[in-house]
């Protein structure tokens, strides 16, 4: 177990700086999640920490070793691709053993640990099958067991469950968390699927564009995304954006519409006095917003509904409010008739009120 | 596991023979039984006495086959001055074939290997230039590499065709090799750096294991091009070291007495059937490595 610190790291790939000035710091034990869009410099950051890319400035720590030159070998991680990349012309048993060899372990202890992780990772019977015989989520458990068995400090996972189908993916989804549990290492994990950020970190990393753009609980991740990017990046269905502008009516905050309609905002936690006509966009998640009769004490925004996507447990009603696209969750046993006009109600606390011009949150 | 349903695919059955096919195959017949006259009258040749091919009848059967003419091309028929068949030439070509074959492959698999990581802008339009020096004229290179190596006291030896072989080699042994390693997936590599394996050790354990079809692709194309090859042979192998190839035409060419056809073709047969073994046990191979080597960039 050791802490991960990243201190100011730059990574420029020819004229193109894929990493601007990163830091951050990964306690002992955390399950720390970069989350992001494709080219967004999450697996170039992975690699990095791994020693498998130049660093063009700045430092990497594990535990209390600057290992910024360090060769991959030496700074104690475990790596698992998204393609496996298991050597395809040994066993299991090989695969797992071939980093002890180059390290020159004793044979006894060599086959301690290849036993023990086997155990661990319930793959005993596969130990002398090659990788072409076993099913994806074989693979990937004997990947991970090729780190397992090298007693890393940290476990690196370059979206390992991307190449799985659903039902397996959700299944080692599971495994690596109660593996995460038992171990307690630190794990960094990159993934471009939301729920598996959410299910398994401590604390979600997300980033775009070589910057980190939020770190924090997925929970606050979730409710209190700090910008557009980060609010409409998590969460499927994405969250709904209203435009419009801030609006103080007798000393309360309100939300105007395009319309001319204001929505009050009392209750919502602004992180600075709010500016009457400042432009901004109103977020929703679709789960928090609610079509009902008599909903005092809420605030509503009218919406034009036009189809229901049923999706067993729940269903996603589709439609627009003013010019953007607008969903709602409802309840699978719930019905309502499209096309219709309502009005979606929601609780000023929920919502997420962001910057129309720089998209920070207010 | 469920019970699945088999199905019978639906429609009429396709139709494997049609009047088409029928055609398409007479074709081939035709065209194969054209394309081996050449080696019927060879082998038909070398089994007749001189008598019997100065009659003139060269698609005939021989009367009386006999191996004479097989035997004195392998033990006696003269090369120039030594009269000692082509058997010497024979040893020759596998004393400078084998060396050669793999000491091209193996420099040409680490350098293909390492040249594999490095991925500039442009690298298959690169690697695709670096082909043209298998394709520049021998000739160009014949003078200076022959001062070269007669500087290191190489020239006239079977080390020094041995190493020119090996140079000539390298252009197209290289760039196979490459195009293979680059084809084999990038995180294979990460992983085993991971692991701590060094170039070296990456290289012996995990992709030499891998290669065997291009090595095998390899073997193939450095053992008929080098069996064949005549120019190196002559001029830098020493006379004492002829290869068949050279030996073979000593023995076509000799311009005293009769030409004797049956020992002709009999000894053409001994220097071809290196390379004929070659291509018939590895056709297949054989393919596959042109397609990889020369197309795929």
């Amino acid at each position: 177990m050791a802490n991960v610190s990243i201190r100011d790291l730059e990574i420029d790939f020819g004229n193109l700086r894929v990493l601007k000035t990163l830091n951050l710091d990964i306690a002992e034990g955390e399950f720390i999640v970069l989350l992001g869009p494709s080219g967004c410099g999450k697996s170039t950051l992975l690699n990095a920490v791994a020693g498998l890319l130049d660093v063009s400035a700045g430092q990497i720590w594990i535990g209390d070793k600057n290992v910024t030159w360090e060769e991959p070998k030496d700074r104690g991680i475990g790596m698992v691709f998204q393609s496996y990349a298991l050597y395809p012309r040994m066993t299991v048993a090989g695969n797992m053993s071939f980093g002890l060899k180059m390290a020159k372990t004793p044979k006894e202890e060599i086959e301690k640990r290849v036993a023990k992780a086997a155990k661990i990772l319930q793959i005993e019977p596969l130990l002398g099958r090659r990788p072409s015989e076993l099913s994806g989520g074989q693979r990937q458990r004997v990947a991970i067991g090729r780190a397992l068995v090298r007693d890393v400090e940290v476990f690196l996972f370059d979206e390992p469950l991307s190449n799985l189908d659903a039902k397996l993916r959700t299944e080692l989804r599971v495994e690596i968390k109660r593996l995460h549990h038992e171990l307690g290492s630190t794990m960094i994990y990159v993934t471009h699927d939301q729920i598996e950020a959410l299910t398994l970190a401590d604390r979600i990393a997300v980033m775009n564009g070589g910057v980190i753009q939020q770190l924090a609980s997925p929970k606050e991740i979730y409710r209190r995304p700090v910008n557009r990017f980060v609010a409409g990046f998590v969460g499927s269905p994405s969250m709904n954006f209203v435009d419009g502008k801030i609006a103080i009516v007798d000393g309360q905050p309100r939300f105007a519409l395009p319309n001319g309609k204001t929505v009050d905002l009392t209750g919502y936690a602004f992180e600075a006095p709010p500016q009457d006509g400042r432009a901004a966009v109103l977020g929703i998640r679709p789960e928090q917003v609610e079509v009902v009769d008599n909903a005092e004490g809420f605030s509503a925004i009218p919406v034009d509904l036009t189809l229901v996507e049923p999706m067993g447990a729940d269903s996603l009603v589709w439609g627009r409010a003013g010019n953007s696209q607008f969903s709602i969750r409802i309840d699978g046993d719930d019905h309502i008739d499209t096309p219709a006009s309502i009005d979606a109600f929601f609780s000023p606390n929920h919502a997420s009120i962001f910057d129309a011009a720089t998209g920070a949150r207010l | 596991m469920s019970s699945t349903a088999i199905t019978e695919p639906s429609g009429p059955r396709p139709k494997h023979l049609t009047v088409g096919r029928i055609g398409l195959y007479a074709f081939l017949v035709i065209a194969a039984l054209f394309f081996l006259i050449p080696l019927y009258v060879m082998i038909v040749t070398s089994l007749k006495p001189m008598d019997e091919i100065r009659l003139g009848n060269l698609f005939a059967l021989p009367m009386a086959p006999s191996l004479d003419a097989w035997f004195k091309a392998w033990s006696s028929a003269c090369t120039g001055l030594n009269c000692n068949g082509i058997h010497v030439g024979m040893l020759n070509s596998i004393k400078i074939l084998v060396p050669s074959v793999i000491l091209s492959i193996s420099v040409g698999a680490v350098t293909g290997y390492a040249l594999s990581f490095w991925r500039p802008k442009g690298a298959n339009i690169l690697f695709g230039v670096l082909l043209l020096g298998a394709f520049i004229p021998y000739q160009v290179f014949l003078y200076p590499l022959v001062r070269m190596l007669s500087m290191v006291s190489l020239y006239n030896s079977i080390p020094g065709v041995v190493f020119v072989h090996a140079i000539f080699g390298l252009p197209l042994m290289t760039l196979l090799f490459r195009n293979f390693y680059a084809g084999i997936p990038i995180d294979l590599f990460k992983a085993a750096r991971v692991d701590g394996g060094g170039f070296w050790a990456i290289f012996l354990q995990l992709m030499l294991p891998l290669s065997t079809p291009i090595i095998v692709v390899a073997a193939i194309l450095q053992i008929t091009g080098i069996w064949n090859d005549f120019l190196f042979g002559l001029i830098f192998a020493g006379r004492e070291n002829f290869p068949m190839t050279v030996q073979l035409n000593n023995v076509v060419n000799s311009s005293f007495g009769e030409k004797e056809y049956n020992v002709n073709m009999a000894a053409t047969i001994l220097t071809a059937i290196v390379p004929l073994v070659v291509y018939f046990v590895s056709g297949r191979w054989f393919v596959r490595g042109i397609a990889a080597g020369a197309v795929k960039g």
